[in-house]
């Protein structure tokens, strides 16, 4: 009797975990949905509510890390609990980040705004948002099914990406050239694209945490990648 | 009826009837006895009494009886499956316990929502904020409540739903989808369409003016130049025609999101009528198109109207774009069925610049602007394709080297899954 009932309140931490965690997902990705409207439609009312939202991760991620810790002291869990608990703090650590990303796309609304921008950038922005809400969505679903037959596929989309968000940037240089007022809204503009595509990245994180959780193993290296030289990189242009 | 059956039937009924005749006719008795009356009277009144008891319509005992039975009989609620009431509900409907688990989906559910399997945790599966109230609300009050609830992608759909506890013990709760993409859809894009059209109309719509303006004035006289206006002025014409119907497609696509998946469609006589209907739009670009599609059906799941536009579209793009090179090949890697169908659309063109590739399905995203114009393009053709796709669970990727054409290959999933 005594053991069962153990066992069955071990479950219920390990389920809170999984639930604090999707309730965290839910929260970034509609961060990232309203920060980008915001930016494309220029409303500051939802830009500042992102901004606001973002405290609801934060406190997830400590919520997360807290109920971790006592449960690994507690129970002291062994092989798949104990991957299950510890790729939980790593899945709220990346989720807190795209929060970090979404507030900061949300801050960037009221410089873009001031001038008029054309729409044709903010469209590829969108495209870009898609593609690594898609991503993270994808992601978020696999650590509800717990199934990695969909695994592959995040590895493709964040090649997509990859590609689109060079394209951008691309597009951005130009229109930065063609006109010199156009270059602070532009650097703007490129700093939300980049944000969307480390956005992506977080939710490849994610996706090998979930394969390690489910199988134990590390997700099976990428396949060779053709030519990348026309990456362009904007790492050092990065900031918070 | 026949006459023993009548007189049995008359029988009956005075035999049922019999006490309260009987009062009756004490009762008229008494009253003739009390007024005095002579007594025909009293008896014609009791044989009226009688006679209307014998043949006015009454139901029979025999009539009460088969009714009652029939009652019985009548299907009882009870006898219905929880299943199959889920079954005839027209929207996605959830059933889920205290854990918020799912207990069972219903078809629509599972087509609505795939990957909601028995068991699944619906606060892992809707994360959005208001689900996860929602859900956490019915837990606790145990009363019916409804939320608008919208997913971005892969498509964006808008639903009203409502979840409310079945049954006596409190313990189940159904969750229905109420679909209201449409009508927020038709709200969207109303205003979507006035602001794509205008942008997109200004320019054409600016340069027949500019020739009608020419053709009252400076060229009244000339009907050499008169004649190319015209010919120019059509031409834009047909596009400004052309760009309202590929607009109405997409918002007709956007309009419907998710697609049924019943109807099975072979590719290949599908792909072989788009190239006879593209034949001559292919002479007049001076383009082959050779195709190479294998021996065995190409069986898919999805719409054949939609799927005949993304082969029209792609096969259309390749003899406009890469009519110099003269050769379109489309052909079919089938690598068994568990892998899916690809199909490939391959030019000899100038290719597509690498940076261009990733935006081609944006609306109106055109590599160069004054080529396709030529080509009477829109710039819709593959948001088009990439739409229809996408219902279909199928992908586009492009590859494409500059001077060495370009090729588009469809990835359909295996059937089922
Ligand atoms: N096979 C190809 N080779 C080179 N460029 C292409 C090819 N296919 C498409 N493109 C480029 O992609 C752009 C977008 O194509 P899309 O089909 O969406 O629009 P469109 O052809 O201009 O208009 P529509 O199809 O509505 O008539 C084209 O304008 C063209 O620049
Ligand atoms: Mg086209």
């Amino acid at each position: 009797m005594q053991t069962q009932h153990i066992v069955r309140s071990y479950d219920a931490d390990l389920k809170y975990l999984a639930s604090r965690i999707a309730a965290m997902g839910g929260h970034a990705e509609r961060m990232v949905e309203q920060a980008v409207q915001a930016l494309v439609t220029s409303d500051l009312g939802l830009a500042r509510k992102v901004v606001e939202d973002d405290a609801v991760l934060d406190e997830g991620q400590r919520e997360v890390d807290e109920k971790a810790i006592i449960v690994i002291a507690k129970r002291q869990p062994m092989a798949d609990d104990l991957r299950e608990i510890i790729g939980a703090i790593r899945i709220s650590g990346d989720l807190e980040r795209v929060g970090d990303l979404g507030k900061n796309i949300a801050k960037r609304v009221v410089a873009v705004t001031e001038t008029q921008q054309p729409l044709r950038l903010f469209r590829g922005l969108e495209a870009l948002a898609e593609l690594a809400l898609t991503q993270l969505k994808e992601v978020l679903d696999t650590y509800a099914s717990r199934s990695t037959d969909r695994i592959q596929f995040v590895r493709d989309r964040d090649d997509q990406i990859d590609a689109m968000y060079t394209s951008l940037f691309r597009e951005l240089l130009t229109y930065m050239m063609e006109d010199p007022r156009n270059i602070t809204a532009c650097t703007h503009l490129l700093f939300c694209a980049k944000n969307i595509e480390r956005i992506g990245d977080h939710a490849t994180n994610i996706a090998e945490t979930v394969y390690y959780i489910v199988t134990g193993l590390q997700m099976p290296p990428e396949r060779p990648k053709e030519d990348k030289s026309h990456k362009v990189m904007l790492e050092d242009m990065v900031d918070d | 009826m026949d006459i023993h059956g009548a007189g049995e039937g008359v029988r009956q009924r005075l035999l049922s009837a019999r006490w309260v005749l009987a009062a009756a006719v004490a009762g008229i008795a008494l009253v003739a006895i009390e007024a005095g009356a002579d007594y025909r009277i009293a008896v014609g009144a009791s044989l009226a009494v009688i006679a209307v008891a014998a043949f006015a319509p009454r139901r029979s005992l025999r009539e009460r009886r088969a009714e009652r039975e029939a009652e019985a009989n009548r299907p009882a609620m009870g006898s219905i499956t929880a299943e199959a009431l889920a079954a005839a509900v027209s929207d996605p409907l959830v059933i889920f316990d205290r854990q918020a688990a799912v207990i069972h989906v219903n078809s629509v559910c599972a087509v609505a929502f795939p990957g909601l399997s028995i068991g699944t945790s619906l606060p892992l599966r809707f994360r959005a904020p208001e689900m996860q109230e929602l859900i956490a609300k019915a837990l606790t009050h145990g009363q019916p409540i409804s939320i608008d609830y919208s997913e971005k992608v892969p498509v964006e759909r808008f639903f009203r739903v409502n979840v409310s506890p079945v049954g006596d013990g409190g313990d189940l709760f159904a969750m229905i989808f109420r679909d209201q993409s449409e009508i927020r859809r038709i709200d969207r894009m109303r205003a979507d369409f006035i602001a794509n059209a205008s942008h997109e109309l200004r320019t054409p719509l600016a340069s027949v003016a500019g020739f009608i303006e020419t053709l009252r004035g400076p060229a009244k006289n000339d009907p050499a130049a008169r004649e190319q206006f015209l010919q120019i002025m059509q031409a834009q014409t047909a596009r400004m025609a052309r760009l309202i119907d590929d607009l109405l497609s997409l918002s007709r696509l956007e309009m419907k999101p998710y697609l049924n998946p019943a109807e099975r469609v072979d590719l290949k006589p599908l792909i072989e009528g788009v190239i006879d209907a593209l034949n001559p739009l292919a002479e007049d670009s001076g383009v082959r198109i050779d195709a190479n599609l294998g021996a065995d059906p190409l069986v898919v799941g999805g719409s054949r109207d939609e799927l005949i536009q993304v082969f029209e579209n792609l096969l259309e793009n390749a003899c406009k774009y890469g009519r110099s090179g003269g050769l379109v090949e489309i052909s079919v890697i089938h690598p068994g069925q568990q892998n899916g169908i690809d199909v490939s659309v391959r030019d000899h063109g100038p290719g597509i610049p690498e940076e261009h590739i990733p935006r081609l399905t944006e609306r109106f995203y055109r590599v160069d602007v004054e080529t396709s114009r030529g080509q009477k393009g829109t710039g819709l053709g593959l948001a088009i394709v990439k739409h229809i796709l996408t219902r279909h669970k199928a992908r586009l990727t492009v590859s494409s080297r500059s001077g060495e054409g370009a090729t588009f290959t469809v990835h359909f999933p295996p059937p089922n899954s």
